[in-house]
């Protein structure tokens, strides 16, 4: 199993900078919840984002299509990011291990660990991050996130890479 | 980098990276009061803080945010927050913390602008101090009632020296669930860390060591990212939905740097004492410098001070750095690298001869500040501490006898001769 209890901020950096469409698992349209900030985040940096969230399948969240299941997806994903609670988890694998195409990526959010359904998922070769909000840590490798004074625990004598419009930094081109 | 660099590292690098722009290897100035959005959702999302970014130099500045983080680097905090003052830095905590009617504990022993800032002004915001008149933690523990939000401590005590023993007020701080705010100004990460030792939250008066020239006002507030606030719902601004942003719940959004979140969007954005980003790039400069200065004030002041400790004019030395000094012990736990550039002394001859003193020095200016690069010195009696009764004075460490010196980085030696033509006069 890897180290969970340390990820490297390149091993970060590079997931970040790799996958391009993302499922995330309970997605809400409520606009001032945590989830519906990252989705709106993720969005807006450029990944194809898919809101899971039974209860608005159908409906858009931030603007795109919501689906019920992970088997309801219309085409595979890089990355399932994973924002539910803890007791979620036992159904959440069993509908990705259901998948006709697994991600190369599993993430569960800041607050869930589970190093045993960690072991399972990377037995068949996807990599799991735990413990993390990937809105956050996009922040931190983008450089955005100091704008609000947050210690990135990073320090580069390289330029942030701007993206089109006003103060928007990008991970594009980033990639190892 | 997968190993955390070491303090002089970060304190040139933290937060600086060329400018994306233009590839500015300093830190630019960004002197401006507003920032364009891209448009109508763009302006929404920073708004609502779901987006990175600025939008009024009030809240947030890309110079002041290069200050944030590198400060919040030394400390080992998740984030921080610049402000225009230490007091102002202060005033924002408290605010985040205090509801009508709370209380908080303090140490007597405190920076005398700090006492008359608890002591007075917040009675008008129906903020209450509670002294804690020792420096045990159960002088601290002694205080604690149902409405305590908040332990309040220096970790190097002005003007006195007083080493505090930040671990055993850290405990009671956790037992008891309130916030442990430690004051840092005077020792700087470089001597003292004290989220390391159980603080929550770490001010500062940037004004001080940390710009270190004396040349620009500024005030800081470091998250420890240690306090759990929603465990029993006593801290409303952070646990409670906001009405100002569509009822946003702080604490839940922004996860271990929500107190410094709390601070910039509701009591910096509405209360309004915002750094200028000219002091923030000062002080960013100054930063850099910070352990080679630091090293120098102790080491010049542990020499200026075993000077006066012989010197028959002289009746006594508060410095933790001297071996006799009764703090020497904790200092040495708590700040190895030194005991920090300020101390007190008393003359023999009380009031006048502080007069004297302050008024005969050649070298070391006659003013009310310390940790700047030249020597300071003040008599507490007649200055920064006038506004206390006599009583209040002496519990401060600022009685009539009582002279503070800031020892600057100049040659130790002229400052001993400097002081040697002054107590002569006496």
């Amino acid at each position: 199993m890897s180290d969970h209890d340390n990820y490297s901020d390149a091993h970060i950096r590079d997931i970040l900078a790799s996958v391009r469409s993302i499922a995330m698992i309970g997605a809400s349209a409520n606009k001032v919840r945590p989830s519906y900030f990252a989705a709106t985040y993720l969005i807006a940096k450029g990944y194809d984002l898919y809101p899971i969230n039974v209860g608005q399948a159908g409906n858009e969240i931030a603007g795109v299509m919501t689906y019920a299941s992970l088997g309801d997806l219309p085409e595979p994903v890089d990355m399932v990011d994973v924002f539910r609670r803890a007791e979620a988890l036992p159904g959440i694998v069993d509908e990705i291990m259901a998948m006709p195409h697994l991600p190369k990526i599993v993430w569960l959010q800041l607050g869930i660990r589970d190093d045993n359904i960690a072991r399972k998922l990377e037995a068949e070769g996807m990599t799991v991050i735990q413990n993390r909000c990937p809105k956050i840590e996009y922040g931190r490798h983008c450089g955005e996130i100091a704008w609000v004074g947050v210690n990135r625990r990073i320090i580069s004598a390289k330029k942030p890479i701007l993206k089109p419009g006003y103060q928007h930094f990008t991970l594009e081109g980033q990639h190892a | 980098m997968s190993n955390e660099p070491g303090f002089d590292t970060l304190a040139i690098h933290a937060g600086a990276q060329p400018d994306p722009a233009t590839g500015a290897r300093i830190t630019p100035i960004y002197q401006t009061a507003s920032f364009v959005f891209d448009d109508v959702d763009h302006a929404a999302a920073l708004f609502g803080l779901q987006a990175f970014g600025n939008i009024y130099t009030r809240i947030t500045n890309p110079t002041t945010a290069v200050l944030e983080e590198r400060v919040a680097a030394l400390e080992g905090g998740t984030a921080a927050l610049a402000v225009a003052s230490g007091h102002a830095a202060q005033l924002i905590v408290m605010h985040a913390l205090m509801q009508p009617g709370d209380e908080f504990i303090a140490s007597r022993k405190l920076y005398g602008g700090s006492i008359n800032q608890f002591g007075q002004s917040f009675k008008s915001f129906d903020w209450h101090v509670k002294w804690a008149e020792g420096t045990a933690a159960s002088d601290f523990e002694a205080q604690i009632t149902p409405k305590t939000k908040a332990i309040f401590i220096e970790s190097l005590a002005n003007p006195g020296g007083v080493v505090m023993d930040i671990n055993g007020i850290a405990e009671v701080a956790r037992k008891h669930h309130v916030p442990l705010i430690v004051d840092n100004t005077m020792a700087t990460p470089y001597l003292c860390r004290p989220i390391e030792h159980g603080a929550d939250i770490v001010v500062e008066s940037l004004t001080k060591f940390l710009a270190g020239h004396g040349n620009s006002m500024g005030g800081i507030i470091v998250d420890g990212g240690t306090f759990d606030w929603g465990k029993d719902n006593r801290y409303p601004v952070l646990t409670q939905p906001r009405p100002e942003y569509n009822d946003i719940v702080l604490a839940e959004t922004f996860g271990n740097f929500a107190f410094a979140i709390a601070c910039r969007v509701l009591g910096l954005r509405d209360l309004g004492p915002a750094i200028s980003p000219f002091n923030a790039f000062q002080i960013i400069t100054g930063i850099e410098t910070l352990a080679l200065r630091m090293q120098r004030h102790c080491d010049n002041a542990l020499k200026v001070a075993e000077y006066l400790e012989g010197h028959d004019k002289v009746e006594w030395v508060s410095y933790a750095g001297l071996q006799s000094d009764e703090h020497n012990k904790l200092q040495k736990q708590y700040m190895p690298k030194g005991a920090g550039g300020v101390f007190t002394f008393g003359v023999k001859g009380g009031y006048e001869a502080g007069v004297s003193l302050v008024s005969n020095v050649q070298i070391f200016s006659h003013l009310a500040n310390i940790g700047d690069t030249r020597s300071l010195v003040i008599h507490p009696a007649s200055t920064t501490h006038r506004q206390l009764d006599d009583d209040q004075q002496k519990a401060a460490g600022a009685g009539a006898d009582v002279i503070r010196v800031s020892i600057g980085i100049e040659d130790a030696d002229d400052l001993i001769a400097d002081l040697a033509q002054a107590l002569k006069q006496l």
